[in-house]
């Protein structure tokens, strides 16, 4: 391992100041975007990403239409300020395309597409800002856009990206660790503990893989908790408004809190 | 294109309330409800609700491994044995006798498709509507031909849900002297779930404009047009009902529309649902102020203004 800078250092803290299970802050914003059905604001620490979807609604493309389910159909962009280094990409960029596949991929099973058929589901996915562990954040973000939109779904999908420092696991990889280690990205469906996604681009010793693997689906549980208090929050707030027809008083600024796993864990 | 990036500030802070407990409690802290009706009970996708065997799942479920289980966020409603779960924001979900307000986006054999802000463009079929010369006749060949010449591709029409096709497609009709093309006005859209059902959907404020709520979200806001020119005589004239140019409006009145439309526009930011008594409470809230119409969607006011006319009730 030749790293500049030293991943992991003898206290056991990762340059950022966090633990091996630790995630980064998570920051989720549900407020209404324009005209979008439903949409969705996520932070991980430094990555952020915008995810707005339109839908159902009639097919653009009336080719694609399937008679017995709606299309899903996801376009991603990342915007030229979203790295340290400020470059242009191209929206039919081939590692982006692949992004957008492989969210469509991961969310075409947990969707319940049957219910709208001849119809599209169009997910904007928008890179923000990147600092490592991008599939993961655009999944949570899309999980909570569509949730948001009220389409309905079998269950939240939650993404952790999860790497491996010599023998040591570590979850939420940054932009700087995902350069120097073998990383994987892994979707769970947290009610059923079920796996949607496992993406691994980097060589990864076989030997260590179960080990991220489980903890990375654990870590997938507790970022459901969050996720779900989340939504709690907009749909009850939604609610009041609606029930009462009268603002609720906001009160007092956020609390601010971090995903904190256990650095114990027993399995 | 006005936008509102500065309304929903409220929600911004949506992530948080007051108390936290720990991870590993929080669980089993609203579990324990029952299902009693009236009490609203909040869920998100995912979380079981009951056995399947002693309930039927509804709109909003489904059933896996013996278990009623959501699939959207929002308000749990029980009828008897029947579990459903109310998206608290979704897209327009049609029912027969509903109200829409649409827009023709294409002209095809003996039909128009009509997007009502639904899941698939409506169908208008050249059969359901009224046709010049009669109210009752019958369609020809020629109507066929002609087709253009009653509804363009881009034009604004007010119909009701007749039936659904097969693939759950909506089936509009106009047979009504009440529906048909729109004019003298502007069209605004809501989410759907603000609309409730209502005993007319033809509102007429007192300001001179003419409201048509649409329960698929799109509002048509309009110069007051009085009740014996709207129906006529006996006779339909088919001049004027598909006719494509708007009647002279005064300058009172534009300025009347477009201040109802903003007081629409900041409601639906807040999300509450529209009432003709908040609307009018809004308007005279607005002509009190004496302010530019446009002032009314900046944030501070908008808020002021909900604020008191929400304090009224």
């Amino acid at each position: 391992m030749s790293s500049r800078v030293e991943i992991l250092n003898d206290g056991g803290y990762r340059s950022d100041g966090r633990r091996q299970y630790e995630l980064r802050d998570v920051n989720i914003d549900l407020s209404q975007q324009g005209t979008a059905d439903g949409c969705c604001t996520i932070s991980h620490g430094l990555t952020q990403v915008l995810v707005t979807v339109f839908g159902p609604r009639e097919a653009k493309m009336r080719s694609q239409t399937l008679h017995d389910r709606a299309v899903i159909n996801v376009e991603m962009s990342v915007l030229p300020f979203s790295t340290g280094e400020r470059r242009r990409r191209a929206r039919a960029d081939r590692r982006i395309l692949e992004l957008a596949a492989t969210i469509k991929s991961t969310f075409e099973p947990v969707v319940q597409t049957t219910l709208y058929p001849r119809s599209q589901i169009d997910i904007f996915v928008q890179v923000l800002q990147q600092d490592g562990g991008l599939l993961h954040a655009c999944i949570n973000a899309t999980t909570l856009a569509l949730i948001s939109a009220g389409i309905p779904m079998s269950d939240f999908v939650c993404a952790v990206s999860g790497g491996v420092h010599a023998t040591s696991p570590l979850l939420d990889l940054t932009m700087l660790e995902e350069n120097d280690l073998p990383h994987m990205t892994v979707a769970v469906m947290p009610r059923t503990s079920k796996v949607t996604l496992v993406a691994l681009e980097t060589r990864l010793h076989v030997d260590r893989f179960a080990e991220i693997f489980s903890l990375a689906g654990e870590a997938g549980q507790a970022l459901h908790r969050e996720m779900r208090r989340a939504v709690r929050g907009r749909t009850g707030r939604l609610v009041g408004v609606m029930e009462t027809g009268m603002k609720q008083p906001i009160g007092g600024e956020p609390l601010e809190r971090d995903v904190v796993m256990d650095d114990r864990m027993d399995f | 294109m006005i936008s509102f990036a500065s309304f929903p500030v409220s929600l911004q802070n949506e992530t948080q309330d007051l108390t936290r407990h720990h991870p590993n409690v929080e669980d089993d802290i609203d579990m324990d409800e029952g299902f009693e009706e009236g009490i609203h009970r909040l869920t998100s996708p995912g979380e079981p609700l009951t056995s399947s065997q002693a309930f039927m799942r509804g709109h909003g479920t489904y059933i896996d491994r013996e278990e009623v289980i959501s699939s959207v966020a929002g308000t749990i409603e029980r009828v008897n044995k029947l579990i459903s779960v109310r998206a608290v924001r979704s897209k327009y979900n049609p029912e027969v006798g509903d109200l829409v307000v649409g827009r023709i986006m294409e002209v095809q054999p003996r039909r128009w498709k009509v997007d009502a802000n639904s899941r698939q463009d409506a169908v208008l079929m050249l059969s359901s509507v009224n046709l010049p010369g009669g109210v009752q006749r019958r369609k020809l060949e020629s109507d066929e031909l002609q087709m253009r010449t009653f509804f363009e591709e881009g034009d604004l029409l007010v119909a009701e849900v007749q039936a659904f096709f097969a693939d759950g497609a909506m089936s509009l009709h106009t047979r009504s002297l009440r529906y048909g093309k729109l004019r003298n006005g502007q069209l605004l859209t809501v989410p759907s779930a603000l609309i409730r059902r209502l005993k007319s959907h033809f509102l007429s404020l007192p300001c001179g404009v003419d409201l048509i709520l649409g329960l698929n979200g799109y509002i048509w806001v309009s110069k007051h047009v009085k009740q014996s020119e709207q129906e006529g005589e006996e006779a339909f004239d088919a001049e004027a009902v598909y006719s494509n140019k708007n009647d002279d409006i005064d300058d009172a009145t534009r300025l009347a529309i477009s201040r109802v439309s903003n007081i629409i526009r900041v409601l639906a930011a807040h999300f509450i649902p529209l009432t003709d008594t908040l609307l009018l409470d809004a308007y005279e809230w607005a002509v009190e102020q004496e302010g530019d119409v446009k002032d009314l969607l900046q944030a501070d006011i908008g808020d002021a203004m909900i604020a008191t006319i929400t304090a009224r009730d």
